[in-house]
């Protein structure tokens, strides 16, 4: 037994074993030159005697190994050469025998044996066996190991394979085959004896030492596979099999899944691909420790390569109908091995998915089976909990996203959403995101009113809140950042048909309408856009709709979306709702709906009084609202008096002066449309410039009052502007004079103001006089017109 | 002193010659003082035959009363050393009393003779032939001179040469079954066998394979046994597992090995084992011996 020994203690093992095979190899070499073939044998027996040692750790065996390993090269040339020992080849095959001790016997025998075969003297089969038969006698398994390691290393050059020397005759491929086996079987015996023993950390060293070892037994199934002649009919019939057999019967974890990871590394995909049905069996019969999953995962990728590697192949796999083997054994590995974690199993089902979308792209049935696998897997277990078998779940569900560059395709596959089903919401989140991203990246463009309600069935994560998310933990960018995608989502949702798109629209607002107040924000605005391209596009086709039966018409698209906002405007979220609105009623004016529009503004003009608190936003809103009203020209005299004048209204009772006085002064605007029909009731536009400027003379005299300082003239100057656009645009109730005044109003106020202020003079009243200069110098009808003006 | 040195030197000159002798495969052999001498090689039921050549020294003659030749085959014990028990002696006369001035040449020959036992040089016991011939004189004693001769008789190959099988174990513990191709081997043999392990529950360190000779002379209550290992062949290194089968082949040749003597003379007997060997881990030694008969087969060629 070897003592578990520190390192140095190993190192000077080593170093009295490379000692020893030098001091007999000088002696065994100066036995060469004489050609005393009796003092060779003597020497070179002590020499491999070296090797018998049982303190050396595998790597420390090896390299003394190799040591010895180069003298019986020179040895073998000796033996090559008769004349120099004057013994036939087969006289020395039993000379070296009578060595008692079996370790260097067996070296020396494997040494003339390979002489042997080259002489061919003997059939080289007959020796092979004869060889790996006495090999036998070596039972301590690091030191049968290097030995049958070196007896496939002096025979690799010698099998009778097909081409070589040896065969022929008696010979066969057969034989060299037969060999390899033989050798490759007790190797792995031995190996898998090199036993674990001991506790803990000893134990760990020893599994590591024993897996160094592994290409020692690993290199029998190379040579295997190099072995010219071995057909596809040979491979099936005996190399597999065999090898098989060994694999399930030495009951090793380690060396399973080693030795099954070098078959389908070593062999041709093809071989994989015609003997499916042993290699799959033998996954299932394998230790239920093994990590099956890993080799089976090998094997379709490799599989899928192969596949992929020229369109010639696939038929093959039809042929075996690879997938149903594959599916059937990963369900039986799954079933059997119940001790395998759920990842590992979500790893089986990717690899399966991987290949068979490689290999069937066109068998959506196959990806769904597959999902339909995984959904039972899953049901099985209580909740997926493991954050790498989710990670894998994410894989197995993008993977058809990436292969058919279209969500569609997904859409139909039955079993998709319910393995999302099984995921957290964290991970259903995440895999919504990718699917939107997947849309996004792919321009796809989901045209009918039942995909996009599974569409929104996968990505509900998104949509809603699910039972039990703790809202407060989630990040607010994270959240933002998702309901962003979503709403680009929307925009993607899209038919030529108006009925289908007014369907589109129903489903996703359906979805919406669930999300609760946090996401209305984000998800609103698009479906609205959405939905005005639809009347856009109603418009558009004007002529074409014909009759009320047709249900997507525009009014019926803004019932849908009046319904829309006004939820909106619940959440709570005016200003937003306030907005939409607007964009609505001037899409409605656009499409000639007046009530429709006068219903919306007056929506809008709710909220306005209703719900908007905020100053600033009040304001905002204000222009808005100004801004529109002044766009739309569908109204009829009585009901724009009535908007404008609740308009105007709204201007004046504002907060602060200043915006009072802003506020007004663009009302200005709507009593004077610059349009060929817009109406134009100058009277009522210089009136509001009038309020407008009695609001900043009253402004400028609180500021004044309050601080002494009546401040900057800007209100004065952005008034005079006014003025200076309705005067060019010929409204006849601005005359010169009355800009005239206000220039000097303003000049006055500046100086007024204190001393200095005329240093820094408004720059924006400065180029407004510059205007002004610049329009009478020009001439023309222009400068006739200003021409009153006196600066 | 001349005189006196003359007085005990021998008057003459022995010499014994084969008739074939330059043909006569000459075999090596352990004298008694360990060197090592070539030594004319006989089989039973061959003719002896050859000349015994007397020389006396210059000047001198050799009175006698007749001279003889004798082929004796002797068994010695060591115990009783110097004592031979002749089992075999045959005698010729090859001269008259008288006197011998000058060299005188006696043919001799005993046809077909019968040496049913082989020369053997044992621990207790050796078994020798040897030609004597005696110069009587009555006073001054006899001068003898010997010339050893070895012999090896063949044995045809047995008829019935089973193979040896035997499964043994300690329960529980070791369970072997083992198979020698033959019980009987000639001398320039090769062991042939399986070891099979049926059940292995101990750690195991090697296992050889032993020939052991086991001689014994005397008999009755002064029987002696003597047993020498001849040969240790390393059969096994490490433990094997339950269903493992070691192969056996154990080329005899290079062994100093003599047949199978059964009841020499009713002197000695020398007989030989296979001794199967387990070393364990804690240097315990399993064995099971087992005896095979050794045979001197016929060797085709002339080597």
């Amino acid at each position: 037994m070897r003592t578990f020994a520190g390192v140095e203690d190993e190192d000077k093992w080593l170093a009295e074993g490379i000692a020893g095979i030098q001091h007999n190899a000088f002696f065994m070499h100066r036995a060469l030159d004489a050609n005393n073939l009796r003092e060779v044998l003597k020497y070179s027996v002590l020499m491999l005697s070296e090797l018998r040692t049982s303190k050396l750790s595998p790597q420390k065996y090896y390299d003394l190994y190799m040591r010895a390993f180069d003298q019986l090269r020179q040895l073998e040339i000796f033996f090559k050469d008769e004349s120099r020992h004057g013994l036939p080849v087969v006289d020395l095959y039993e000379l070296v025998q009578h060595a008692g001790n079996i370790l260097p016997r067996t070296y020396l025998l494997c040494t003339v044996g390979s002489v042997y075969i080259k002489s061919k003297q003997a059939p080289s089969k007959d020796v092979l066996k004869d060889l790996v038969e006495m090999c036998r006698g070596v039972q301590h398994p690091i030191r049968g190991l290097f030995l049958r390691s070196y007896l496939a290393q002096v025979s690799r050059d010698k099998l009778p394979e097909i081409g070589s020397d040896y065969e022929g005759d008696a010979n066969t491929v057969m034989d060299a085959v037969e060999f390899v086996l033989q050798n490759f079987t007790e190797m792995n015996k031995l190996w898998v004896r090199v036993q674990q023993q001991g506790p803990g950390t000893v134990r760990e060293k020893q599994e590591k030492e024993r897996n160094e070892l592994r290409d020692l037994v690993g290199k029998n199934l190379h040579v295997l596979g190099q072995i010219e002649g071995v057909d596809l009919e040979m491979y099936k019939e005996t190399v597999l099999p065999r090898v098989v057999e060994q694999i399930v019967n030495c009951k090793d974890e380690l060396a399973q899944y080693y030795l099954m990871e070098c078959i389908i590394q070593v062999f041709p995909d093809e071989y994989h691909l015609q003997t499916l049905d042993t290699l799959l069996a033998a996954c299932t019969q394998l230790m239920p420790t093994v990590d099956t999953k890993i080799v089976l995962t090998q094997l379709m990728d490799r599989l899928s390569n192969y596949a992929a590697s020229s369109s010639d192949v696939l038929h093959e796999f039809l042929q075996v109908e690879a997938f149903a083997k594959l599916s059937n054994a990963i369900g039986k590995v799954i079933e059997t091995q119940l001790e395998m974690p759920i990842v590992g199993a979500m790893t089986l089902f990717v690899s399966l998915l991987t290949f068979t979308l490689r290999v069937h792209p066109d068998r959506l049935d196959y990806v769904d089976q597959v999902l339909g696998a995984c959904v039972v897997k899953l049901s099985s277990v209580p909740k997926l909990e493991d954050a790498r078998a989710m990670k894998q779940v994410v894989a197995l569900l993008s993977a058809p996203l990436e292969k058919y560059n279209d969500i569609v395709t997904a859409l139909t596959l039955s079993n998709y959403p319910r393995v999302m089903d099984h995921l957290d919401d964290g991970t259903n989140k995440v895999m919504a995101m990718l699917i939107i991203q997947s849309i996004m990246k792919n321009d796809s463009c989901i045209s009918t009113a039942d995909k996009v309600e599974v569409l929104f069935e996968l990505i509900k994560g998104l949509i809603k809140d699910l039972d039990g998310t703790n809202t407060e933990e989630l990040d607010e960018e994270d959240f933002q950042e998702e309901q962003n995608s979503v709403a680009r989502l929307i925009h993607m949702l899209d038919n030529e048909e108006p009925e289908e798109m007014l369907k589109i629209i129903c489903v996703v607002r359906k979805h919406l309408m669930t999300g609760g107040p946090r996401r209305l924000p984000f998800t609103v605005p698009p479906l609205v856009f959405s939905a005005l391209r639809l009347v856009r596009q109603l418009e558009s086709q004007d002529g074409d709709i014909a009759g009320e039966d047709v249900p997507a018409t525009p009014r019926a698209v803004f019932q849908i979306l009046n319904q829309t906002i006004e939820v909106l405007s619940s959440v709570p979220c005016p200003e937003l709702a306030l907005r939409l609105y607007l964009q609505c009623a001037e899409a409605a004016s656009d499409c000639d709906l007046e009530p429709v529009a006068y219903e919306l503004f007056t929506q809008a003009f709710i909220l306005y009084e209703e719900e908007i608190a905020d100053s600033k936003e009040q304001v905002t809103a204000i222009h808005l609202i100004v801004g529109t009203l002044q766009r739309i020209n569908v109204f009829g005299v009585e009901n724009r008096d009535t908007l404008t004048h609740k308009a105007t209204g709204y201007s004046a009772r504002l907060l602060k002066k200043p915006d009072q006085c802003r506020a007004v002064y663009a009302c200005s605007h709507l009593f004077w449309v610059d349009d060929l029909d817009g109406i134009k009731d100058g009277e009522r536009a210089l009136l509001c410039l009038r309020r407008a400027l009695r609001i900043a003379n009253a402004a400028q005299q609180m500021a004044n009052a309050t601080r002494g300082n009546s401040g900057p003239v800007t209100l004065f100057v952005e008034i005079l502007n006014k003025y200076i656009y309705f005067f060019e645009k010929g409204n006849p109730h601005i005359t010169p004079s009355d800009i005239q005044s206000l220039v000097e109003l303003i000049n006055n106020e500046m100086q007024s103001d204190n001393g200095n202020t005329t240093i820094h003079s408004d720059p924006f009243f400065t180029s407004t006089l510059r205007y002004i200069r610049f329009q009478k110098q020009k001439g023309g009808l222009m400068g006739e017109k200003y021409d009153p003006i006196k600066l | 002193m001349n005189y006196l040195l003359g007085a005990f030197k021998p008057a003459c000159n022995i010499s014994i010659t084969f008739s074939d002798g330059k043909n006569r495969k000459q075999v090596p052999m352990k004298k008694e003082n360990g060197q090592t001498a070539t030594v004319p090689l006989f089989h039973s039921q061959e003719t002896i035959s050859g000349k015994v050549c007397i020389e006396p020294y210059q000047g001198k003659k050799v009175e006698h009363n007749g001279v003889k030749v004798e082929l004796l085959g002797q068994i010695e014990m060591y115990f009783d050393r110097g004592n031979f028990y002749d089992f075999t002696s045959l005698v010729r006369e090859l001269d008259v009393p008288g006197e011998i001035y000058e060299r005188k040449t006696y043919p001799f020959e005993f046809p077909t003779v019968e040496m049913p036992y082989e020369t053997y040089n044992g621990v207790n016991v050796r078994l020798r032939y040897v030609l004597k011939v005696t110069i009587a004189r009555g006073y001054a004693g006899s001068i003898l001179e010997y010339q050893e001769l070895v012999v090896r008789n063949y044995a045809p190959p047995p008829e019935i040469n089973n193979s040896i099988k035997m499964e043994v174990g300690i329960e529980d513990c070791l369970h072997i079954e083992f198979e020698y191709n033959k019980s009987k081997y000639h001398l320039k043999d090769v062991i042939l066998g399986k070891i099979y392990f049926l059940l292995v529950r101990i750690k195991m360190k090697n296992m050889d394979l032993e020939i052991r000779r086991r001689e014994s002379t005397g008999a009755g209550a002064n029987t002696h046994v003597e047993t020498e290992t001849l040969a240790k062949f390393e059969l096994m290194d490490g433990t094997p597992v339950r269903g493992e089968s070691i192969p056996v082949r154990l080329f005899l040749a290079p062994y100093d090995l003599t047949p199978t003597h059964r009841n020499i003379n009713n002197k000695f007997s020398v007989k030989y084992y296979l001794n199967l060997v387990l070393v364990d881990e804690e240097d315990r030694r399993y064995f099971k011996q087992q005896e095979i008969t050794l045979y001197r087969l016929k060797e085709d060629t002339s080597s």
